[in-house]
């Protein structure tokens, strides 16, 4: 609850900050700080507020494991500005409007992960989305971060467009926003219950939400806008945003539409088949890493997708490892890609005698990417499809997925071939420092730990 | 408590030689890896004296949420036999490699030693999730290492190797999360996959089955999942070879005593002749394509396959006396294809080539040589009095009296593989040892002292068994 009002705050100090601060320097320990006082919020709003807690004329409902998610998402978003703070003050002039950005996005991020109303879903995800436009475009100059801008607000505006329609329909079927209130659970009782109206809200919720989260075929977005933004968002993009859309996504179909699983589920596993085939496939004829990891991304979230699919408990807490696992494994290899010269798999050539440190670490969060066991990737994906399992019937989607995270193991090894085993000369922008070696490490790490003791997590 | 060094030495052996700087790295891992076998030792000691069961037995809670512990432990002769081959394997492979030339010696052997720690896992974990762990931990090491030493087509060919194995470990996943699923209390232990594995009906232990025999074929190999195999043995670095053939190929083998067939023993029974006749025509399919070769390396990888395909008929034959001649020969396997690589290396190293049509004449100039040459061969065609003969003839009795309409011709087929092993073993020697010296061969030096001190512990290996082979089969026998 305080890390909402929290973050808002800390943006519009962020935003102002500018206006103080001359020196980058300054600004970039100033979100440092900031973040810390955000993770410090988050841990407070999780530890010291006892039980799930009901505010904003019940419009907002923070249980346990939203709160813990929060923390996590909050602790991912410290370590990226940690791993990326000067990258983003790199990419234009505003760098102060930059970090402001951020906390808004994770603003919206909170509403999401804590709604009880649907207008506030709604609010949580354009407050998501809205900055995202604009750090897209943030390289003003380079006419591929305006296209990724142009088109990621437009077809942003659509999904917009759909959400709302599809919550209006829920609206007029049940006559509540509010996803606690007895109008709007008796509605979604029993398939008896529910009307039409409500099963094509239902079906145009899935659909905005599947843009958001860039599942096919929703996902022909993703790849330009990963690919036009700096650098060094990213990153963030394909992670923090995504994973708190997903949080919001289980929220309401398991809390609200669970009971009427049978309706949806079916539409959610054509579209998990189709998000791993085309986000798997697509990435192995890439030939750039950057471009590789945004339809990687889309393939990450075909799998993360079995978490809607799986109606149980299990599901949970596998979204919640695979969120923290997706996020940092993503930030460990885009920390590498910025550092390059040549962002192609040829650029990667040799890294590993250049720089054994960060080619070590992005191995690590390479082999986690894929699944391997000892890093948390296998975790993450062993929540998920042992939900999945668990669910019972459409074992066939399982083994259909775990071949396809065999396709994925093949672009992630290609990088860990070009950095190991063949011989170049990567060029680096900038070498890493030898504080950012110890961040590579930290945060490679924390995968290995996850990968020995996911439980540490799952509180 | 005990058991928990045969991981946690050659882990820390491994992390340790990381650091350690390259002229000093083999030390590290030649002190670690014969701590491991100290320890191993202790264990079959122990073992045999049947007391103080605890000291090889470990069990602590791993993840609490899901019900997977760290168990770890040996109960039966086919675990130590596995353990004491991965134990005795390590310090001779580290100790005959010593003097060779290699780049970055320190991440050799520190990715060598974590191989071994994968291994162990593997052969003790009696938890499903922790075997399904190390599985993939042992093949991390291995991929980064014959990728990174070897032949020129190293890189893509130990990736086709790793894809092949991944994918299988992935459907074996599947198969074990489903078990898991059916079990009562939700838990990976081996004995509650058991018990949920006799209540699955015979519908979905046929497809579970396909499912984790996949992953086991293609490590072991079995024919059709074979062919990433004579690759990758041609082209890894001898000592990566030899942690392939004589070790990983046992991991398959292994699991399917192990996880597959007590768990699912209805759909072991359904699939049975099927995966007894592709056993043995991969037996005769490898046979024939090991007679053609000129490549030592590959002539070795297909009589490899041909070796595998025994055991993988014997074990499906479901016969008392074939399963626990496979179990023999899986340690005597281990103990030859070691030394015949070894043999090999001696020859790659001296002469450049793996072509053995420029070999010859070998046994004028280094004598030595070519009595542990003839010696190994020997058995590895399993001549009586070497150890391979027990265990072939245990197998042979085995698929003879299987519960299979097909028994009788399959033994006859099988039976063919072994008159093979002979033709292509035979001629080999013939192209190294005899003939004229050429060029290539006439300052073939012979060998140097730690070759010998190595080739003659096989060769004591390989009689000591030959002529006792109730030394092992007393281990087995009961369970």
């Amino acid at each position: 609850m305080n890390a909402i009002v929290v973050s808002a705050l800390l943006g519009v100090l962020m935003m102002f900050s500018g206006l103080f601060f001359r020196k980058s320097k300054q600004i970039q320990a100033l979100a440092l700080v900031a973040f810390t006082g955000l993770l410090a919020s988050t841990l407070y709003d999780k530890f010291l507020v006892s039980g799930s807690e009901q505010s904003f004329f019940g419009m907002i409902h923070l249980d346990s494991y939203s709160a813990w998610f929060n923390v996590l998402i909050t602790a991912c978003g410290l370590m990226y500005v940690l791993l990326f703070h000067k990258n983003i003050a790199e990419v234009g002039k505003n760098d102060a409007e930059y970090f402001a950005l951020l906390f808004f996005i994770l603003c919206g991020a909170y509403l999401l992960s804590s709604f009880s109303n649907l207008l506030i879903m709604f609010l949580g995800i354009e407050i998501l989305s809205i900055p995202q436009y604009i750090l897209a475009g943030s390289d003003k100059e380079n006419i591929k971060s305006n296209e990724a801008s142009l088109k990621y607000f437009l077809m942003g505006a659509f999904s917009t467009g759909i959400l709302l329609m599809g919550i209006t329909l829920l609206y007029g079927a049940s006559g509540s926003f509010d996803i606690m209130s007895d109008k709007f659970t008796l509605q979604f009782v029993s398939l008896e219950s529910m009307s039409s109206l409500s099963f094509s809200g239902i079906m145009l919720l899935i659909v905005a939400f599947g843009f958001k989260v860039s599942a096919a075929p929703m996902h022909f977005w993703t790849p330009d806008v990963y690919d036009g933004t700096p650098t060094a968002f990213t990153p963030f993009m394909a992670t923090i945003v995504k994973v708190s859309v997903f949080l919001a996504f289980i929220k309401l179909f398991h809390f609200s539409f669970g009971n009427i699983n049978e309706t949806w589920q079916m539409t959610i596993a054509v579209m998990i088949i189709l998000t791993l085939l085309i986000g798997n496939i697509t990435a192995v004829y890439q030939q750039s890493v950057k471009r590789m990891m945004a339809y990687s991304s889309i393939a990450q979230a075909g799998f993360m997708l079995f978490a809607i699919y799986a109606f149980n408990t299990t599901s949970w807490k596998g979204l919640l490892l695979y969120s923290v696992v997706y996020t940092l494994a993503s930030f460990g290899v885009f920390a590498a890609i910025i550092k390059m010269k040549d962002q192609t798999y040829e650029g990667f050539n040799g890294l590993a005698k250049r720089q054994p440190v960060l080619a070590a670490t992005t191995a690590i969060c390479l082999l986690s990417l894929a699944g391997i066991p000892l890093t948390g990737g296998f975790f993450a994906k062993y929540f998920l499809l042992s939900a999945t399992v668990e669910q019972g019937h459409m074992i066939g989607i399982v083994i259909f997925a775990v071949l396809m995270a065999a396709i994925s193991a093949y672009y992630y090894f290609k990088v860990i071939m070009s950095m190991y085993f063949k011989d170049g000369d990567a060029e680096l922008i900038a070498t890493p420092s030898s504080f950012e070696n110890v961040l590579y490490i930290i945060n490679a790490a924390i995968l290995i730990l996850l990968g020995l003791l996911p439980g540490l997590l799952l509180l | 408590m005990l058991i928990l060094l045969l991981i946690l030495i050659p882990l820390l052996g491994g992390l340790l030689t990381f650091m350690t700087p390259s002229s000093k790295a083999s030390y590290t891992a030649i002190i670690s890896s014969i701590g491991t076998l100290i320890v191993a030792g202790s264990i079959y000691f122990l073992y045999t004296q049947q007391r103080n069961a605890e000291m090889f037995a470990f069990d602590a809670q791993w993840i609490e949420n899901i019900g997977a512990r760290f168990t770890i432990g040996i109960s039966h002769g086919l675990a130590l036999l596995m353990v004491m081959l991965t134990a005795l394997a390590f310090p001779l492979i580290y100790i005959f490699i010593h003097h060779q030339k290699r780049e970055n010696k320190s991440v050799f052997y520190g990715l060598m030693s974590l191989a071994q720690m994968g291994l162990m896992g593997v052969f003790i974990a009696k938890d499903a999730l922790l075997f399904y762990g190390f599985w993939e931990i042992a093949l991390i090491p291995v991929y980064f290492l014959s990728s990174m030493y070897g032949g020129s087509r190293r890189i893509a060919v130990t990736f086709k190797f790793f894809v092949y194995t991944f994918v299988g470990s992935l459907l074996m996943l599947v198969s074990l999360l489903y078990i898991y699923q059916h079990t009562n209390i939700h838990s990976f232990a081996w004995n509650s996959f058991v018990e949920a594995g006799r209540n699955l009906p015979l519908g979905s232990q046929i497809w579970l089955f396909c499912l984790m025999f996949v992953a086991f074929a293609i490590k072991m190999p079995i024919f059709p999942f074979h062919t990433w195999q004579p690759d990758a043995y041609e082209q890894s670095a001898t000592p990566v070879t030899i942690v392939l053939s004589a070790l990983m190929v046992k991991m398959g083998l292994f699991a399917v005593l192990i996880w597959l067939i007590p768990v699912l023993t209805l759909g072991a029974d359904y699939w049975m002749n099927t995966i007894m006749i592709l056993s043995v025509i991969g037996i005769v399919y490898a046979s024939c394509l090991a007679m053609v070769q000129t490549n030592i390396k590959r002539l070795i990888a297909y009589s490899s396959i041909a070796h595998v395909g025994l055991m993988c008929a014997a074990i499906f034959s479901q016969h008392e006396l074939g399963i626990q001649g496979a179990i023999v020969q899986m340690f005597n396997h281990g103990i030859n294809i070691m030394g015949l690589w070894f043999i090999v290396s001696i020859l790659e190293d001296r002469l450049n080539t793996q072509d053995l049509n420029q070999m010859g004449g070998i046994a004028k100039v280094a004598p030595t040589f070519t009595i542990a040459l003839v010696l190994i061969s020997l058995a590895n065609i399993a001549l009586p009095l070497t150890n391979g003969f027990v265990g072939e003839f245990m197998m042979f009795n085995g698929v003879f009296n299987a519960a299979s309409p097909y028994r009788v011709s399959l033994t006859v087929v099988a039976g063919l593989g072994v008159i093979f092993a002979a033709v292509y073993t035979l001629s080999m020697i013939r192209k190294v040892a005899f003939g004229n010296v050429n060029t290539n061969t006439e300052n073939f030096k012979d060998l140097s002292n730690n070759e010998l001190f190595i080739l003659v512990l096989i060769m004591l290996l390989i009689l000591v068994l030959g002529f006792y082979p109730s030394l092992i089969t007393n281990l087995i026998a009961g369970n």
